[in-house]
C-alpha cells in the first residue's frame, strides 16, 4: 500500500471533491435559499442547522477536514502543472487551466468566507442580518459572486472529472454526455446561490 | 504575402546538451510539394544561414519519413507533431521549429526520449515469454477487441502527447500518456492478460495514472489517432479496482 501513496492521495482528493465537499455544498446553497422566502425563514433554517447535535464534530468531519486536504493538495497539483492553452487551446484544456483558476479563487474567497460567517461571529450562529449587512456592501456582493460562481464552476467541472478518474466515463461520448449534464449542474447551482445573494444584497 | 520562391525557418537550435539555446534564420529555395525534413535537409547541403554567414548543418533525428517510427517529432510553429508530415504549403511562414521542451535536448532538434521507454518498463508494457521452446499457437482473440487493440498498437513513442501534456513536465513525475495507454494493449492481450495487476500496480506507481488531468491535448495531438483519454479512463476504472483487489482482496496476484 505504501509504494502506492500518490496514487491513493489523489484518488482520495478526487472522491472528497464530491463526497462530502460537493454534497455538502449542494446543502449549503440550498438551505441558504431560505433567505429567498423571508428572513424568518432562514433565520429558522439557520437556526435549525446551528443545532444539529455533534455540529462542531460533524463540521470538523463533513467539512473542515475534507476541504483542508482537498485544497492543499490542489494548490501542489496547481503548482506542478504547467498550462498550454496558447499553444493547444483545446476546450478540455481550457477547463483544466479553469479548474485550477476557480480551484484557487475558490480557497481564498473560502478563508474569507468562514472566517467572516463562522470564525469572527464566535458560537452564535450567523443570522440574516449578518449576511445583510455584509452583502449591502457593492464590493463584498460582487467578491461573494465570484466566489460563488467559481467554487460552483470548480464543483461541476470536478464532477466531469470525477466521472474520469473513477472510470464511469470512458468512451468519448459518454464523457461528452457528461459535460452538458456538468453545464446544467453549474447553470441549476449557479441560479440557487446567486439568487439568495440578491436577495441579501438588495431584498428582494 | 508569402515569397513563393523562398521558405523562411526560424530554428531554436542548441550545440550540446548543457550548452544555451539560440535562434537562427535560414532562408532555402521553395521547392514543390517540399516537408519540414526536406526544408532541413536542403540546409544541411548548404548551411548558410538568413545573414549570409556559414553555420554548423541543424541536426535533426528522422527515419522513416511516413509517420510511424516516431523519431522526427519537434515542436512546429508552437505545437509539437512530426516533421515528416508537416508540409511547408500548409504551414504558417516564418516556419519556427524548436526541440521539444518536454525531453532533454541532445543537439539542436533531436531529444533524448529515454523517459518514455522508462514509463514502458513501470507499466511492464511486454509479454513476458517463458523460455525460448515452442509455446504452440497462442490463445485467440475476438476479432473486435482485436480492433480497437490494434489501434492503441499503433503508439510509435513519439512523445507529441507528452509534449502537450500540461502535467508532463520538470515539475512533476508524470509519465505521460502513452505508457498508460500501452499498459491497456497489453492487458488486452489474451496472454497479456495473464500479468495484468503487474501492468495495472505500475501504474499506481508514483508518477503513474494519477498524474493525468484530463486536460485531453494528447488525445487531440496524437499523430496516430489512438484514443488515448478512453484509454486513460479504461485504466482509472482497472486501477481503482486493483487498489480495492490489493487493499481488501485475498489473492493479490490477480
Amino acid at each position: 500500500m505504501a509504494e502506492h501513496r500518490e496514487f491513493l492521495t489523489r484518488r482520495l482528493h478526487s472522491f472528497l471533491g464530491v463526497v462530502p465537499i460537493g454534497i455538502f455544498l449542494i446543502q449549503h446553497l440550498v438551505v441558504n435559499h431560505f433567505a429567498v422566502y423571508g428572513e424568518e425563514n432562514f433565520n429558522q433554517a439557520a437556526d435549525f442547522m446551528h443545532n444539529l447535535p455533534f455540529r462542531l464534530l460533524l463540521e470538523f468531519v463533513v467539512i473542515y477536514l475534507p476541504i483542508l486536504f482537498h485544497a492543499i493538495l490542489g494548490v501542489y497539483i496547481v503548482f506542478v502543472a504547467r498550462n498550454n492553452t496558447k499553444n493547444y487551446g483545446f476546450f478540455r484544456n481550457w477547463m483544466f487551466v479553469l479548474q485550477r483558476v476557480t480551484g484557487v479563487i475558490t480557497f481564498v474567497y473560502l478563508i474569507w468566507h468562514v472566517w467572516e460567517t463562522r470564525i469572527a461571529i464566535g458560537s452564535h450562529g450567523a443570522d440574516y442580518s449578518l449576511m445583510e449587512g455584509i452583502l449591502s456592501n457593492p464590493i463584498m456582493f460582487w467578491f461573494y459572486i465570484i466566489g460563488l460562481v467559481s467554487t460552483v464552476f470548480h464543483f461541476a467541472n470536478g464532477l466531469w472529472s470525477f466521472c474520469v478518474t473513477w472510470g464511469i466515463t470512458q468512451s468519448p461520448k459518454s464523457q461528452k454526455i457528461v459535460t452538458y449534464a456538468t453545464v446544467i449542474v453549474f447553470l441549476a447551482l449557479s441560479y440557487v446561490g446567486i439568487r439568495t445573494l440578491i436577495t441579501f444584497a438588495y431584498g428582494v | 504575402m508569402a515569397d513563393k520562391q523562398t521558405v523562411t525557418f526560424i530554428i531554436t537550435r542548441q550545440d550540446g546538451p548543457d550548452s544555451a539555446p539560440y535562434k537562427e534564420t535560414f532562408n532555402i529555395p521553395y521547392k514543390k510539394n517540399m516537408n519540414v525534413i526536406s526544408g532541413l535537409m536542403e540546409i544541411r547541403q548548404n548551411p548558410v544561414n538568413a545573414n549570409g554567414e556559414k553555420t554548423t548543418p541543424v541536426q535533426w533525428d528522422m527515419n522513416c519519413l511516413e509517420e510511424v517510427c516516431g523519431a522526427c517529432s519537434m515542436v512546429i510553429n508552437g505545437t509539437a507533431r512530426q516533421s515528416c508530415a508537416a508540409l511547408i504549403d500548409q504551414l504558417e511562414q516564418p516556419i519556427r521549429l524548436e526541440p521539444m521542451s518536454t525531453f532533454p535536448v541532445v543537439r539542436d532538434l533531436i531529444v533524448d526520449r529515454d523517459r518514455m521507454f522508462d514509463a514502458l518498463k513501470q507499466v511492464k508494457a511486454w509479454i513476458p515469454l517463458d523460455g525460448t521452446h515452442d509455446l504452440g499457437p497462442g490463445p485467440r482473440m475476438p476479432e473486435k477487441k482485436r480492433q480497437w487493440a490494434y489501434e492503441l498498437s499503433k503508439c510509435m513513442t513519439c512523445g507529441v502527447c507528452l509534449e502537450a501534456c500540461p502535467n508532463v513536465n520538470d515539475k512533476s513525475n508524470f509519465i505521460g500518456p502513452a505508457a498508460l495507454s500501452q499498459a491497456r494493449l497489453f492487458n488486452a492481450h489474451p496472454t497479456g492478460e495473464l500479468n495484468a495487476s503487474e501492468r495495472l500496480n505500475g501504474l499506481m506507481e508514483d508518477g503513474g495514472i494519477d498524474g493525468c488531468g484530463n486536460a485531453q491535448n494528447c488525445v487531440e495531438v496524437c499523430p496516430k489517432g489512438i484514443p488515448l483519454t478512453t484509454s486513460i479512463a479504461a485504466m482509472n476504472r482497472a486501477t481503482n479496482i486493483q487498489a480495492f483487489k490489493n487493499f481488501f482482496g485475498s489473492d493479490h496476484a490477480h
